[in-house]
């Protein structure tokens, strides 16, 4: 593989494939979030 | 016995004899780091040993790196290994919050780009000649993360190790000087003066928990290579959620994380011998290096510009430049930042969330980088 097709594939994949499995990090969190919901707070009486 | 006595003052001057140049430049380089870690406090639990270990392996005769050395031995088992920058991680894990990050998740993306300076500084070192392996070496760099740095560079260009790591440290270090001038050029005063409202978004502890474990299997399957990468930053942010392994969270945050911090300075100090670091080479890798963080930081406020845009302007474009790994410095700079333009601004919590993910950012991106390594055959399988 020469230089320039070994560079601007790793460069491409690199940042398209960063930017891709974070945003789906992003989703799997809102879904997280979702299935686990923080229980609500009581409120205080008096 | 007249031989003797002078066969035995010539050993007591045979390192003063074998003293070059190139011994005197390094000694006082390592002397040099020494000094910024002391005297300014530039990331001192990283420089001191590092500038001690160039110091110990610049003295003549001293084989400090020759097989069978004494800093060769722990070179051996915890560098060349890459074990040493992977228990780092286990610490790292173990003292990072990734609450502001759960609450306020779309910010993660400002995190990847935070890490695109690797990819255009891979290109740029190309272009200057470097091989392949050795301009991934270096475009690591713009991780802005020493133990990724490290690791990388110790896995496809060891002799680059010492120039690679220095710079790594020494920038993030710089990230405070680097970065105002780029997020001033890139940014309008309207846009550093928009405020973000508090994100007041309630987060369970099992969500805590399930993060490190659900990120640990998704991230590492879609780039296996990069397994122990993400592995143990979130084994150790396991540990600290889970609250139930109190005494290995300390120990990963403090004893284990001391002694390897210790011992891995002193081993990349002892990569700086002279005949391999005074180099116009090394030269050209701190310019690289310096060139990689700060089109990261660019990279970061464009994106934050985009999303700001895209947002209707509820996004201040600022918190872009806290995408990279450089935790918290990155993002108390965008809070001193944003200050300045709107005293009434507080950007703190949301430049946290993208310098959370900016530390989960510079992880899947090593792991993206060798996974596509070892897709394209450049790397084993």
């Amino acid at each position: 593989m020469d230089t320039w097709t070994f560079g601007w594939t790793l460069a491409l994949i690199g940042m398209s494939g960063t930017m891709l499995v974070l945003w789906i990090l992003s989703l799997l969190i809102l879904l997280i979030r979702k299935v686990f919901p923080a229980p609500a707070a009581t409120p205080k009486k008096g | 016995m007249e031989s003797a006595l002078v066969s035995g003052i010539q050993g007591l001057f045979l390192g003063v004899l074998n003293l070059g140049p190139g011994h005197v430049i390094m000694i006082l380089i390592g002397s040099l780091l020494l000094y910024l870690g002391i005297s300014k406090g530039y990331e001192p639990l990283l420089l001191v040993p590092i500038g001690f270990g160039a110091i110990l392996v610049n003295i003549p005769l001293s084989e400090m790196m020759a097989e069978g050395g004494f800093i060769r031995y722990f070179y051996d088992i915890g560098v060349r290994t890459e074990v040493f920058p992977l228990l780092i991680f286990i610490g790292i894990g173990a003292m990072t919050d990734f609450q502001p990050l759960l609450e306020n998740p779309k910010i993660i993306l400002l995190g990847a780009a935070g890490q695109f300076g690797i990819f255009i500084t891979l290109l740029l070192a190309l272009a200057l000649g470097f091989d392949k392996l050795d301009a991934v070496a270096v475009s690591i760099i713009g991780a802005c993360d020493g133990p990724t740095a490290i690791y990388v560079s110790s896995k496809f260009a060891p002799h680059m190790l010492g120039a690679v790591s220095v710079a790594a440290y020494s920038y993030m270090s710089l990230v405070p000087l680097i970065q105002p001038p780029i997020m001033r050029a890139l940014t309008t005063e309207k846009e550093r003066m928009i405020v973000m409202g508090a994100v007041k978004q309630p987060i369970s502890q099992t969500t805590k928990i399930m993060f490190p474990i659900v990120v640990t299997i998704f991230a590492s399957i879609l780039a296996p290579k990069g397994a122990p990468l993400i592995g143990t930053v979130m084994l150790g942010n396991l540990m600290k959620e889970c609250g139930v392994v109190d005494r290995l969270k300390r120990a990963s945050e403090n004893e284990i994380a001391n002694i390897v911090t210790l011992l891995l300075g002193l081993c990349i100090g002892a990569t700086m011998e002279a005949d391999k670091f005074l180099k116009a080479q090394t030269l050209v890798i701190l310019a690289l290096g310096f060139i990689a963080i700060s089109l990261d930081t660019a990279v970061g406020i464009l994106f934050g510009k985009l999303m700001c845009a895209l947002t209707g302007g509820k996004i201040n474009p600022l918190i872009g430049a806290a995408g990279i790994s450089a935790f918290p410095m990155s993002a108390r700079v965008v809070q001193a930042e944003g200050q300045k333009y709107n005293k009434k601004n507080y950007l703190l919590m949301h430049a946290m969330s993208a310098n959370a993910g900016g530390q989960i950012g510079s992880v899947i991106a090593a792991a993206v980088m060798l996974s596509v390594l070892q897709g394209m055959g450049i790397v084993g399988q």
